[in-house]
């Protein structure tokens, strides 16, 4: 234990930094992708899902490369599996970005322009939990006093996200204009980016675990 | 003989290698901040460089509660304490090592007839409770501000476990190292004044005294001790009694490692008591007892819902089993080593009122000329040991038992005689000049008490009286006069 240490520990640190911004990147690209969709940009869109595709990739090697870290010089022994697991979970939420943009590629779908202004709500609130739960984990690797509030935000975008994607499959469900397959299709691309903020609510409650084991 | 009887000083070493290194280096382990190797290494280091720089004196409090007299019985009250230190590692339990050589030493004064002083017991005894009480107070009192610091400046995650390893291993170096200069005397003390070495000089400079290589081989077994046994004992003190957290583990290391710092430091009782404070009684403490006070100080500033009460039930009665098992093997060992082996376990000590003490005796009762009266009896009778002489004392002064201490250290016989060969052997580095002339002059004289001989030399030469009223020149001033006993007995190296 020395000074190896030391520069490892920064070079960590930086790297978690970095792995965190990759998460909000994705969150980004996401929303940008989904209204470039709705716009009908095709190229611009493709655009978005390679830099998507590419930061996903980016932050598999980072988080491998932390984890790897972290068991060979057993930094943080007391939190390490707690954190391997946040980092694990925040790279689901970057998965399930890139996941739903390429399904935005292959299925094509056809958005009535009713739903165009909701679903680039839902996408906003969705990304919005994205965001703060990349702020809480920020907080928690300082053991900053403003964790609470980062993590109460992903729930409140949580929350939001519920209301808006239940209006929207309301709305859907009592159009007649739709047949019942091609509602069933718009159905799953509101569940699943609705499905994105509850998975970030989900890292938001194991944080607060986290958070009180560490608590001195 | 040596080699053999030295044996048990090593194993007592071992022993508290194994046992004591996890009180320094426990929690830091258990939590995995610091590799059992690491630890081990620094350990040893540590305690060899503190039992060899500062382990000198450790021992006076024990020197008071009973003299061993023969090498023996230094052998099976150092080879006692051993057994049960090590049958308390076989358990997992954190004992304390002077806890063992205290049980041990009065399982040698019952076995001897000798008397166990219940005024130093009573200042030991007193440590068992303040020494963890006053750990829990420090870990206490340093967890809440280090958490709000570290609450407050919002420290990253990997930052704050760098710096916790590093304070873990400074903790731990500075832990060993009191370990080492405060039980190196329990373990290595007794064979001081017989080991036959000669003061080594290392590369022109540095010179080791005998004792200080005897420390040395102390260290070094402390040190095995430490690589081979410490590891089990090592993870129930760092997770057993209740989880820590990685700061959690440096403050317990380090409020366990400032109580011994307390009840070591000539500077910081001196310091209290020139502002006026009650001074610290400077005893060897136990850093089993220190290191678990400061672990349950955690455990109840977090509400103590995490404490694990079973084990720390379980380590508390190994407190009062480890005397009491000490005292017991003692007592039982030293019999068959007198009885089987036909070994002198202890040099008997006479009790006589000779006219010298009696003399005493009538001045120290002057205002009362009944005690006087009611101890003529016993004017110039032998007795065979301190018990027979106290309960003898004790049956006619039953309204005085104050007065029965000074007594029976008056009557007590030391016959020594200072011989022209005697007075070769005293180190002239260590007397002055003036200190070894008083004694030249004295050559070819009888002493039968050795109070009288420290008279006849203070009355002699200036150079022997009590010059001051601080505690430390007296102590340094009974340092030298016991020093001077041991050579005129012939041991040339004497014990300082």
């Amino acid at each position: 234990m020395g000074f190896g240490i030391l520069k490892i520990q920064v070079g960590l640190q930086k790297q978690l930094d970095e792995f965190l911004n990759q998460v909000s990147e994705a969150g980004l690209l996401f929303r940008q992708g989904v209204t470039l969709y709705l716009l009908e940009n095709e190229e611009a869109f493709d655009e978005k899902l390679e830099q998507i595709t590419t930061v996903e990739h980016r932050g598999d090697e980072k988080r491998r490369s932390i984890e790897e870290k972290l068991y060979l010089k057993t930094l943080i022994p007391e939190s390490r599996s707690d954190v391997l697991q946040l980092l694990e979970r925040m790279d689901t939420l970057l998965d399930s970005c890139k996941a739903m943009l390429w399904q935005f590629k292959i299925e094509l779908p056809d958005i009535p322009e009713e739903m165009h202004k909701d679903l680039k709500e839902l996408a906003e609130q969705s990304m919005e939990s994205v965001e703060a739960i990349v702020r809480s984990a920020r907080a928690f690797f300082r053991s900053s006093p403003e964790l609470r509030d980062h993590i109460h935000k992903v729930s409140y975008w949580e929350a939001e996200c519920d209301k808006v994607s239940i209006r929207m499959m309301m709305a859907l469900y009592r159009r007649d204009d739709l047949t019942l397959c091609h509602k069933s299709q718009l159905k799953d691309f509101i569940r699943r980016i609705a499905l994105i903020s509850d998975k970030a609510e989900d890292v938001a409650d194991r944080l607060s675990i986290y958070a009180i084991k560490r608590m001195l | 003989m040596l080699p053999l009887f030295l044996s048990s000083g090593l194993f007592l070493g071992w022993s508290l290698g194994a046992n004591d290194a996890s009180n320094v280096f426990g929690t830091a382990v258990a939590s995995r901040m610091v590799r059992f190797r690491t630890a081990a290494v620094i350990c040893s280091v540590f305690v060899i460089l503190g039992a060899v720089a500062g382990g000198s004196g450790a021992s006076h409090t024990l020197g008071q509660l009973g003299a061993v007299n023969a090498l023996a019985g230094a052998f099976m009250v150092a080879f006692s304490a051993a057994v049960t230190v090590y049958m308390m590692t076989v358990a997992r339990y954190p004992v304390s090592t002077s806890q063992a050589i205290v049980g041990a030493i009065i399982g040698w004064n019952l076995f001897s007839g000798s008397l166990t002083d219940p005024e130093s017991l009573s200042k030991i005894v007193m440590t068992w409770v303040a020494c963890p009480v006053l750990a829990a107070f420090f870990a206490v009192a340093m967890y809440v501000p280090i958490a709000r610091v570290i609450r407050g400046t919002s420290i990253h995650i990997l930052t704050q476990d760098t710096m916790t390893r590093w304070g873990l291993i400074l903790a731990g170096a500075f832990g060993s190292y009191a370990l080492g200069a405060n039980n190196i005397a329990n373990v290595m003390g007794v064979f001081v004044p017989v080991a036959p070495f000669h003061d080594i000089t290392l590369f022109g400079r540095l010179t080791l005294t005998p004792a200080q290589q005897l420390f040395f081989l102390g260290g070094v077994a402390i040190a095995a001790g430490v690589f081979t046994y410490s590891r089990r004992v090592m993870m129930t003190v760092g997770s057993g009694i209740v989880r820590l957290t990685p700061v959690g583990a440096f403050v317990v290391v380090t409020a366990h490692s400032l109580v011994l710092f307390v009840f070591s430091s000539q500077e910081l009782s001196n310091a209290l008591r020139a502002v006026g404070l009650p001074a610290i009684p400077l005893v060897p403490v136990s850093s089993s007892q220190a290191i678990v006070g400061a672990v349950i100080g955690i455990g109840l500033l977090k509400g103590g819902g995490g404490i694990r009460w079973r084990t720390l039930g379980g380590i508390a009665s190994s407190w009062i089993t480890t005397p009491v098992c000490a005292t017991a093997i003692c007592f039982i060992s030293l019999f068959f080593l007198q009885n089987v082996f036909g070994q002198k376990t202890y040099r008997p000590v006479h009790y006589e009122l000779t006219p010298a003490a009696w003399e005493r005796v009538i001045d120290m009762t002057a205002e009362d000329p009944t005690v006087r009266e009611r101890l003529e009896d016993l004017y110039m009778e032998r007795f065979a040991d301190a018990a027979q002489f106290r309960d003898a004392l004790r049956t006619r002064l039953p309204d005085a038992q104050e007065r029965i201490k000074p007594i029976m250290q008056l009557a007590e016989m030391d016959p020594i005689r200072i011989t022209a060969e005697g007075v070769q052997m005293i180190d002239h580095n260590y007397l002055t000049p003036e200190e070894i002339q008083a004694v030249e002059e004295l050559s070819g004289q009888a002493f039968t008490h050795r109070w009288r001989l420290a008279e006849v030399l203070a009355e002699q030469s200036p150079a022997w009286r009590k010059r001051t009223e601080s505690n430390e020149s007296e102590a340094e001033r009974m340092r030298r006069l016991k020093y001077l006993f041991d050579v005129l007995r012939g041991n040339p190296n004497g014990s300082r």
